[in-house]
């Protein structure tokens, strides 16, 4: 590991072992913003990671950037770091200033229709956003919507959020979920972006893919530790075949998720490469939804206590596997490609970085 | 604990030419009927194609050229192996040799097997089997019973080896032998021979596999006589001579790829617009194969930097063999078929039948799953 990634690591475990702790998952589950441990991210710059220095970045590459994501994840921590990201990306994408602070995107989905209405000099918003990440928290909300069959990234502001009809839900991690009904919501700011919305779609599913690395790791060193230290039958359960096994096919779907995950982040710094990305979203889902399975069943009771972090994680894996495409969704894009290539092109294909 | 991080690896120059050159070999020997693609994996091989793989300089190709190699890194053999299987050629008569055995005797074989050997094996014209299984010693490696004494001049091997793939078309066996009696180290006393497959005192029988053919052999040893020089490395350092060449052995293409062909068979016939499950079961297919590329590229990155990544090669051999042996069992549902045995041709039932009758073997050979689950455990901190 690199100096840089060494010194973010023990940053963020040093903020997250002070404030991901027990309260602030309960509070934050019941709606409270975990505002001490956002402003100590903050401090650091790191919600502006993704950001170049002239745009208010810290200066650090793409690849640090998502390091800071997985890291972050790896402590389950309940805040929109990625979706800070994701929101300056798309941002800076269509030459648009990033705000500062809390920012938001919407999750993509097949059911939204926003549309860019009004005049050049009062431009309103209105149109279905399904599911939109902490949208109540945020102080801008970066939506893509559509005018004349061409797209644009769209900012809103907290005080027109707030004035619209809004319905919170709760993903299965307990994270805030909102769905927005805008009916000429006024717009801060917008500019037309070429193909924005698989441009986010992309994105996303790579942030998600990172954060689901994060998760997996952790899992898997909270499953060695229990079986390490849990005592049946006069020795450790870690003494037994069946547990060794279970956790040496754990520890390979986090080594493999993990490995597709940083290709696809090697090639996503400047424009995403949406096979690489789809190689990832759905190697990751598939080793979150199997090592989950195993995570639990090594914990047994214990794990599936409220009293235990584990559901911290792995009820962010199973919400997030879903969210910006599900595996079948990518696989089959995938599919796509290799059918359009052909059996004599595939090889070629598939070796051609 | 072990960390099993597979970092990037960036292809030198090297090996992107030699994947072409390679691509342009075989399209020439495939147009020349040398060889029928889609028909074989890497234990199908073909003694004339093998020369010719010799003659081209893909044999040994990381060996010192004063043993007949081309000095190259493990990276560009890398990239030469993964284009033949892929292209399905039929490497299988010299896959031991290139993959394993000649390594050995380079690192700790005497100057005179080095030099005797090596060039052969580097021209395509000299094949390997490895002697390691016995009736009482599959997994349990170190239950080993064939002994080695010592003689004038030379050791006399006695004992039973099986399952010894190929030993009746390859010229020498390296066989894994008890040279001391077990000791409270059950590792220490054995000790790997170089034995030349046409020695007197050594009886080679058939042993044929589920669907009929005779790639296994029963090889006794009766007083066979192994002269000093054919001893690999020291007297008594067997075992880690072979568990430190694992990581050559479990991480290339070859443990992922050996129903590649049938998959291509599979595209082939579900055409550009099959119905949105077949589409699902490719991609999921493909991402699993990118994946495992990356990792096992990543090893031969370790390899060449001389590290020695055991633990990872497990990794890549378990998830691998369980890819391939995964894909017969998902394409039958997708292309219903009915195979039959003894189908000689290049047909998808054909290929599926092939792919299904092998595909025990693939978590088997080279250390089983279990084996493989078990090192992984103990990398992790587990034991």
């Amino acid at each position: 590991m690199s100096d840089i990634k060494d010194d973010l690591e023990k940053t963020i475990d040093r903020i997250c072992d002070e404030h991901c702790i027990k309260e602030v998952f309960m509070s934050s589950e019941a709606g409270v913003w975990p505002k001490a441990l956002w402003q100590a991210l903050e401090e650091l710059g790191l919600p502006q990671a993704c950001l170049t220095e002239e745009q208010g970045g810290s200066g650090l590459s793409f690849e640090e950037a998502m390091f800071v994501l997985r890291r972050t994840a790896f402590h389950a921590a309940p805040v929109p770091l990625a979706e800070t990201f994701l929101a300056g990306r798309l941002l800076s994408a269509a030459r648009l200033k990033v705000p500062t602070g809390v920012l938001t995107v919407s999750v993509s989905h097949a059911n939204d229709n926003l549309q860019l209405a009004g005049s050049q000099a009062s431009p309103t918003l209105s149109g279905h956003a399904h599911r939109v990440p902490w949208g109540l928290s945020c102080d801008h909300l970066v939506v893509v919507a559509n005018r004349n069959n061409e797209s644009y990234v769209v900012v809103i502001e907290r005080n027109e959020i707030a004035k619209s009809s809004a319905k919170s839900v709760k993903n299965l991690a307990g994270e805030p979920r909102v769905q927005f009904d805008f009916e000429n919501t006024q717009v801060s700011a917008f500019a037309p972006l070429a193909n924005a919305k698989e441009r986010l779609l992309c994105e996303g599913a790579l942030m998600r893919s990172v954060q689901m690395a994060g998760a997996l790791q952790r899992a898997l060193s909270y499953s060695l530790q229990y079986a390490n230290d849990r005592v049946q039958f006069g020795r450790p359960i870690g003494k037994f075949q069946a547990v060794q096994h279970m956790l040496a096919v754990l520890a390979g779907h986090v080594a493999a998720s993990t490995a597709a995950i940083d290709a696809a982040v090697e090639v996503s710094a400047d424009a995403s490469d949406p096979f690489f990305i789809a190689v990832a979203k759905s190697r990751a889902g598939e080793a979150a939804g199997k090592g989950a399975e195993i995570a639990h069943q090594v914990h047994g009771a214990m794990g599936f206590t409220r009293e235990h972090n584990l559901h911290h994680l792995t009820r962010r894996l199973w919400s997030w596997r879903d969210e910006f495409g599900n595996e079948t969704h990518w696989q089959i894009r995938i599919g796509e490609m290799a059918l359009k290539q052909g059996a004599d092109n595939l090889w070629p294909f598939l070796t051609r970085l | 604990m072990h960390d099993f991080v597979f970092p990037a690896v960036a292809l030198p120059e090297s090996a992107n030419l030699l994947r072409h050159q390679v691509r342009d070999f075989l399209k020439k020997e495939r147009d020349a009927g040398t060889f029928t693609p889609r028909k074989n994996s890497w234990s199908d091989g073909d003694a004339e194609f093998s020369r010719k793989c010799g003659q081209a300089g893909y044999i040994g190709m990381i060996w010192p050229k004063k043993y007949g190699g081309q000095e190259r890194t493990a990276l560009d053999r890398y990239v030469m192996t993964e284009e033949m299987l892929a292209g399905g050629a039929p490497v299988g008569a010299h896959w031991v040799a290139d993959r394993q055995s000649g390594n050995q005797i380079l690192r700790h074989g005497s100057e005179r097997a080095r030099q005797m050997i090596l060039p052969k094996i580097a021209a395509g014209e000299c094949f390997f089997a490895i002697g390691m299984s016995e009736p009482d010693s599959g997994s349990d490696l170190a239950a080993v019973r064939t002994k080695a004494v010592k003689a004038e001049g030379g050791w006399k091997i006695s004992g039973t080896k099986v399952w010894t793939s190929s030993a009746h078309r390859a010229h020498y066996l390296i066989a894994l032998v008890r040279t001391a009696p077990k000791e409270e180290d059950r590792h220490a006393g054995m000790t790997q021979f170089i034995v030349d497959l046409k020695s007197p005192g050594l009886k080679l029988s058939p042993i044929l596999n589920i669907y009929g053919a005779h790639d296994w052999n029963e090889v006794v040893f009766d007083e066979c006589f192994v002269p000093d020089d054919m001893v690999v490395g020291e007297v008594g350092g067997g075992w880690n001579m072979v568990t430190g060449e694992l990581a050559f052995e479990r991480s290339g293409p070859d443990r992922f790829l050996s129903t590649y062909q049938l998959f291509l068979a599979s595209i082939d016939k579900l055409g550009e617009k099959p119905d949105a499950r077949s589409l699902n079961e490719i991609g999921r297919f493909v991402a699993h194969l990118t994946t495992l590329r990356r990792m096992s590229t990543s090893v031969a990155g370790m390899l060449t930097k001389g590290e020695k990544p055991i633990l990872e090669a497990a990794l890549v051999k378990d998830i691998g063999t369980a890819f391939e042996r995964e894909i017969p069992e998902i394409l039958r549902q997708l292309i219903p078929s009915e195979p039959m045995m003894d189908d000689e041709s290049t047909d998808f039932d054909a290929l599926l039948g092939m792919s299904t009758l092998k595909a025990p073997g693939f978590t088997i050979r080279g250390g089983t799953r279990e084996i493989l689950r078990g090192m992984i455990a103990k990398g992790l901190g587990l034991r």
